[in-house]
């Protein structure tokens, strides 16, 4: 029943703000998510990008030839590229003070108790190895630029399932990895496309043979501890005929004074008949700029799911994007963006419709505060192939105070006469009346407001597995904490 | 009987507008009292007043409730010392259940938090009484309801919040027959000795349940007549106008 979900959601809740609560008392993290450790590394590259540090990464890795003159390619490419001309300022991100490469202090571990200690502690707090015990198939954790953890349940090994680190996947699926590697997002895509290829480490590798429904959830958790150092992991999920997964990436970072960069990478192939279900809790500090570039292809009568909570970083560009390049392929896009003080968040959703009864469905809601920016930007193409296909916009934004802003940009490119549309765009803030409504059942301003809130990004919060809700209702509760009026 | 709200000399004005003009009423434990009144006379204004809405600004007078000067009292205080509106226009609050709404506002003026299995329990109860679906404790508030589907949720709010002084704001107004008799029944079966009820109406058919102990005629901000049930007659058969003069 969903409302048993929506009490249990709630107790479970109230549980992690006591315990929160307790750690925030007694040290000064300010937040769970701020607290940092010692930047310690095994080793780290200098500042800046030349082609000898792309060298020394993929010397670092003992990677095969072909992967170091991707890289090198890719470098040439980033050099010759200009920043894109749209969108939020970056001018303030320089390239030449981000650290693209730190090796934490510790090989990659099967075993949760051989994983550092410092590090341990960190996901500890963070509540990954409690999640896996109780709702994840299989986790994996990054910490700076390298995977420091991965496990994957015994029985899905043995139905051939692959979920492992992405350095372990390129030595030991190397023709698989070469095959898919950029190939849906290419180094000349954009200028940070270009970047990921020079720089990428870390990651994540998910392999689901055809036929195999993995039902509980696979997570991966990005971590990112350095100061003015940058994270480029790249993830591949590739899911065959009729296979069934759910893949879960939770990000988060400590504030520093200096910026940090995300310019991570994801691309997903969803087969025939496949579902695949990509679901992010982005929790970047606000030094962050989050250029990620997410993709997916989805072949004939595939889904493919995007749920998304973006709350962190200083500023976002992201816009996952599904090809829907079989016939009856389907996306299904369901995303919150919350842009507190100091923040701006340019998210969205692009789908491409190449066969004919494609369908896609974009759900977006974001909120603003304080002075937060936060756009959607999406774009719907219908490619003449596309007959028969079915679009769907919704985008939705709350602004919870006069200083903030909020704006949609939703392009749509028709090239087919019979296909169906439907696209609705509202703006709005919270009224008076409602806050008065629920005052007058006892809540106070903050509790009506939040609860507002909440019923707001509802939407998402029922797409996602039950820890995701909670943590989401709480980054909520966090967001909104005292600074309201 | 004890006094559970007294209003005095009450003045309020919306947005810059005088509406209320000096209102007096006092209102005991266990009692039930109609508020009959043109439309514009200041019925909604009075009820808004004493759930403290700040869109109504009390310019002079006071407001009492338990012998408590409230005047100045926020909102969910008024609403956690007993006192409860029923909306005449209800909004909807997407994304939150009926539920998990009702249930949040009575742990808050209760002070106690409502265990989930106990606290369904009895709502299930009494959204049967109401006639309604069970359907409705997990849609979202208000979202989607007809009016009248809107007025039996207000009615079960009441029903689960247990305040001490119910105000109906036009509870009756877009209900059909069945559905006034439903919820004046609900309202009547929940009315007793420790609590109180003030009703807004146009119509005498929900006060044949509701058997109200005294009827003020409010006009132009101010009540004009005070009597008993037998008041509303006179109101039917002559309507507001005999009442003019006595402002």
């Amino acid at each position: 029943m969903a409302d048993e979900r929506e009490n249990i959601i709630e107790e479970r809740e109230k549980k992690l703000n006591d315990e929160r609560q307790k750690i925030e008392t007694f040290s000064d993290f300010g937040n769970i998510y701020n607290f940092k450790n010692d930047f310690t590394y095994s080793y780290k590259t200098d500042a800046g990008l030349t082609p000898e540090i792309v060298r020394e990464i993929s010397e670092k890795k003992h990677e095969p030839q072909w992967m170091l003159d991707f890289r090198l390619k890719s470098l040439d490419l980033f050099y010759r590229m200009k920043f894109p001309t749209w969108g939020p300022d970056i001018s303030e991100l320089d390239m030449d003070n981000i650290v693209t490469y730190v090796r934490p202090n510790s090989q990659m571990q099967g075993k949760w108790e051989d994983v550092p200690e410092d590090i341990k502690d960190t996901f500890d707090r963070l509540g990954i190895p409690e999640a896996e015990k109780t709702s994840l198939a299989g986790v994996g954790a990054q910490y700076d630029s390298e995977v420091v953890y991965h496990s994957i349940q015994d029985e899905l090994v043995e139905q051939g399932v692959i979920y492992t680190d992405f350095d372990t996947a390129l030595e030991k699926y190397e023709d698989v990895v070469k095959a898919h590697f950029m190939k849906l997002v290419p180094p000349s895509d954009h200028k940070f496309a270009a970047l990921h290829g020079a720089v990428w480490s870390g990651g994540s590798f998910v392999y689901v043979p055809a036929g195999v429904d993995v039902s509980i959830p696979l997570q991966s958790y990005f971590r990112l501890n350095a100061p003015g150092a940058g994270q480029f992991e790249h993830t591949m999920i590739i899911v065959e005929k009729g296979a069934k997964v759910h893949f879960i990436e939770g990000c988060s970072a400590p504030k520093y004074n200096v910026a940090n960069l995300h310019a991570g990478c994801v691309e997903l192939f969803v087969g025939d008949d496949a579902t695949l279900t990509y679901s992010t809790i982005e929790n970047w500090s606000k030094n962050m700029y989050n250029l990620n570039t997410k993709r997916a292809i989805v072949g004939k009568n595939g889904t493919i799911n995007w749920v998304t909570g973006s709350f962190g970083s200083h500023t976002s560009c992201l816009y996952p994007m599904s090809i829907l390049q079989g016939e009856g392929a389907h996306c299904e896009f369901t995303g919150v963006t919350f842009a507190g003080a100091g923040q701006y968040l340019d998210t969205g959703s692009k789908v491409v419709h190449n066969a004919p009864h494609t369908s896609s469905n974009i759900n977006s809601k974001s909120i603003s505060k304080g002075g937060g920016v936060s756009i959607y930007r999406g774009c719907v193409v219908i490619n003449p192939r596309a007959e028969g296909a079915k679009a769907n916009v919704s985008c939705e934004s709350l602004m919870l105070d006069e200083q903030s802003q909020s704006d949609t940009i939703p392009a749509i490119v028709v090239k087919n006469d019979n296909i169906d549309l439907g696209h609705e765009a509202s703006i709005g803030r919270i009224s008076d009346e409602a806050i008065f409504y629920l005052m007058s059942r006892g809540l106070s301003e903050d509790e009506a407001r939040a609860m507002l809130v909440r019923g707001f990004v509802e939407p998402v919060s029922k797409a996602l597995p039950l820890e995701y809700a909670v943590e989401m209702n709480n980054l909520i509760n966090l967001e909104l904490k005292g600074s309201l009026k | 009987m004890s006094e559970l709200l007294r209003v005095e000399g009450l003045h309020v004005a919306v947005e810059g507008k005088e509406i209320l003009k000096g209102l007096d009423i006092t209102i005991n434990t266990g009692e039930t009292h109609v508020i009959m009144g043109s439309n514009g006379a200041g019925k909604s204004t009075l009820f808004n007043a004493i759930m403290g809405n700040p869109k109504y600004v009390v310019t002079a007078g006071k407001i009492f409730f338990e012998g408590q000067d409230i005047t100045e009292a926020p909102v969910n205080e008024r609403a956690k010392a007993g006192i409860f509106m029923a909306f005449q226009q209800p909004i909807a609050v997407q994304g939150i259940s009926v539920e998990n709404f009702i249930r949040n506002a009575k742990s808050t003026v209760s002070g106690e938090q409502q265990r989930i299995m106990p606290f369904r329990k009895k709502l299930h109860k009494q959204m049967e009484q109401l006639r309604m679906d069970r359907s409705y404790a997990e849609r979202y508030v208000n979202d989607g309801f007809s009016g009248g589907e809107r007025k039996k949720t207000e009615i079960l709010q009441m029903c689960m919040l247990e305040p001490k002084l119910t105000m109906l704001d036009e509870i009756d107004s877009g209900l059909d027959v069945d559905a006034v008799r439903i919820v004046s029944e609900t309202v009547e079966r929940y009315h007793n000795e420790t609590n109180s009820i003030l009703v807004i109406t146009h119509h005498s058919e929900i006060l044949q349940n509701l058997k109200p102990d005294f009827v003020h005629v409010l006009i132009d901000g101010k009540i004009v007549k005070t009597g008993d049930a037998s008041l509303i007659q006179v109101i039917e058969a002559n309507g507001y106008d005999a009442f003019r003069g006595q402002a």
